[in-house]
């Protein structure tokens, strides 16, 4: 028998890439004709863990206390012992690509005798082996991995993945209680940067300014705009680097990696690290006063024209359609 | 104390677009006409280590280690004229695109190397990831091959009392830690960590630092698996995706007829989202 895990921070609750993260592991599941596990590092909120066990055959939660604040020494020895906890038998656990993920993923590979990878759009098996493809060289190339050895590791980018179904019955929920080590790296504060409105990665609309507005007054322009429709505001590397808005504005490479429904580029050309963080928008729009700027080729819709002359415009009407 | 630093030699990342080919043979991309460069997580690297030893009052020794080909004796050169103390190049036999478990491995026996000879490291930087492969599996497979505890993402490393203060950046902020060594740590950049430019005299004097070379034999490996490069993963297939959208660029005889249409087409995707 041969199951697929997916592993979420029980702080973190059944968010849009723990469904994502569960909706890949489901179908990864099905092709192989095994169940899908939920590890769960951490006690949960219980509606989440509800919900976890609507979506897989089983979950099982490291429900110690300790775990509840995450320390990363913690959490690694917390996955390990869950993936035994739940039998063991996994081609594959996916997790999610927060940043706690992002760092436990390559260290449980190695725990586990497996492979690891990063950052996955898709995923599939081939025999034995599992296939992740991803971005490479900054976004200009797609490659395809191939994993050799079981588990699988994987974070994945896990918004782009539709959220598992719900299943006929609810999966079996296991609490386990986990032996950890006191940890040689103790995180020991926490300071949450300020943040008006919902994260730049759960957002369903964004609005996005670069280089080309010259300084940071103009998205105050793009603030009225963005407000028009419900939208957070992004940035290129360009604009955050400048210093004219905070870096955690940032999308792209080394930014956030954002999967809007809506993603509007306003005078930004669409460099491959930026195209990198905004390619799981659904829909993409762009104004800009180059017609062969890279984000021509990346966007549904346009219009080649100066921002200045646009915005202003562009935000009276959507105010006067929203009235 | 002692401190390691882990670089990477990678093509020039800002080559553009038009000018990037891939070699299909390889798997790889064509190096072209393109520099080979330090990543740059590496150079944050690099600079964070300095600014650690500037904190600390000078009694560090920093190390500058790499994996890599003759050509990446460039990026330890560079890494001593920016006042790294010493270098070491491990020189790469086999595979030119090592998998993280091939590099984790050899990385860690070279460490176990210099600390036989100088003394253990308190720590250890790796970039967060690589400007070409962008994989970011090395600094996590290293601290296990090391068995040494790990955080991922810091921005800066602080002298604090027997133990070193760690900043982080995480989705939702900063985190602080307290670590004791030995511990390894992945660096992302930040505003404070940019490389700083060598002096013309540093540069100068980087040529007299040591810069000691070893080949996998040295380090006693020579198994078939780390020559083949890939016991976890190897690339199946690489491609430069094809422009798949066709944009629909609004028209008009004037601004606002065309100001219009985008009005009108962003307002349905709002109202399809509810």
């Amino acid at each position: 028998m041969a199951n697929v895990a997916v592993c979420v921070l029980g702080s973190l609750g059944y968010d849009r890439a723990a469904q994502g993260a569960a909706g890949a592991g489901r179908a990864l599941a099905e092709s192989v004709g095994g169940e899908l596990h939920a590890l769960v590092i951490g006690p949960a909120e219980d509606n989440a863990v509800a919900a976890l066990a609507s979506v897989a055959d089983r979950v099982v939660v490291g429900a110690n206390e300790a775990l509840r604040d995450y320390q990363p020494e913690q959490a690694l020895q917390a996955a390990e012992q869950l993936h035994a906890a739940g039998g063991g038998d996994y081609v594959a656990v996916l997790l999610s690509n927060d940043t706690y993920s992002q760092e436990i993923a390559p260290r449980l590979a190695h725990r586990l005798g497996g492979s690891s990878m990063a950052d996955a759009a898709a995923i599939r098996m081939d025999g034995d082996h599992l296939l992740a493809q991803r971005t490479a060289y900054g976004g200009k190339a797609i490659s395809i991995y191939r994993l050799k050895k079981q588990p699988a590791v994987v974070w994945l980018r896990a918004r782009g993945f539709e959220p598992a179904p719900e299943q006929p019955s609810a999966g079996e929920v296991t609490p386990v209680d986990l032996a950890l080590d006191a940890p040689r790296i103790r995180i020991t504060g926490r300071e949450v940067a300020e943040q008006e409105g919902v994260r730049l990665e759960d957002a369903q609309i964004i609005v996005s300014g670069g280089r080309g507005l010259g300084g940071p007054e103009p998205f105050q322009e793009l603030k009225k705009l963005a407000d028009s429709i419900g939208a957070e505001q992004g940035a290129s590397r360009a604009a955050c680097d400048a210093g004219w808005v905070p870096p955690n504005w940032q999308v792209g490479q080394t930014g956030k990696k954002v999967a809007p429904e809506l993603y509007i580029a306003i005078a930004i050309s669409g460099a491959s690290q930026h195209l990198l963080g905004m390619g799981d928008s659904k829909v993409v729009a762009a104004i800009n006063t180059d017609a062969d700027a890279p984000i021509f080729k990346h966007c549904s819709f346009g219009i080649v024209e100066d921002y200045k002359a646009v915005v202003p415009l562009l935000t009276e009407k959507l105010q006067a359609i929203a009235r | 104390m002692r401190v390691l630093v882990c670089l990477k030699q990678i093509l020039d990342p800002d080559v553009p677009a038009r000018d990037f080919q891939i070699d299909p043979d390889a798997r790889a991309a064509r190096r072209g006409g393109a520099n080979l460069v330090t990543n740059i997580f590496c150079e944050n690297a690099v600079e964070t280590a300095l600014q650690f030893r500037e904190a600390a009052g000078g009694d560090v020794k920093i190390t500058a280690l790499c994996y890599g080909e003759s050509s990446a004796e460039d990026c330890l050169r560079k890494a001593m004229a920016m006042t790294v103390d010493e270098a070491c190049l491990v020189e790469r036999d086999g595979n030119t695109n090592p998998d993280a478990a091939a590099v984790g491995r050899v990385l860690a026996a070279a460490i176990r190397r210099l600390e036989q000879d100088g003394g253990a490291f308190d720590a250890v930087l790796v970039g967060r990831e690589s400007g070409d492969w962008g994989v970011g599996q090395t600094g996590g497979v290293l601290a296990e091959e090391l068995g040494r505890p790990a955080l991922g993402f810091v921005e800066s490393l602080q002298p604090g009392n027997g133990s070193v203060t760690l900043r982080r950046q995480t989705d939702v902020g900063i985190e602080v830690a307290e670590a004791e060594p030995p511990f390894l740590v992945t660096i992302t950049n930040n505003e404070d960590n940019v490389p700083r430019i060598p002096k013309t005299r540093d540069v100068m004097m980087s040529y007299r630092k040591p810069l000691q070379k070893l080949s996998l034999a040295d380090l006693e490996l020579d198994s078939e698996e780390i020559r083949a490069g890939s016991s976890i993963f190897e690339v199946e297939e690489i491609f430069i995706p094809a422009d798949e959208v066709e944009c629909e660029l609004a028209e008009g005889d004037t601004l606002e007829e065309r100001v219009d249409q985008l009005a009108t087409r962003i307002h349905e995707v709002v109202a399809s989202i509810g």
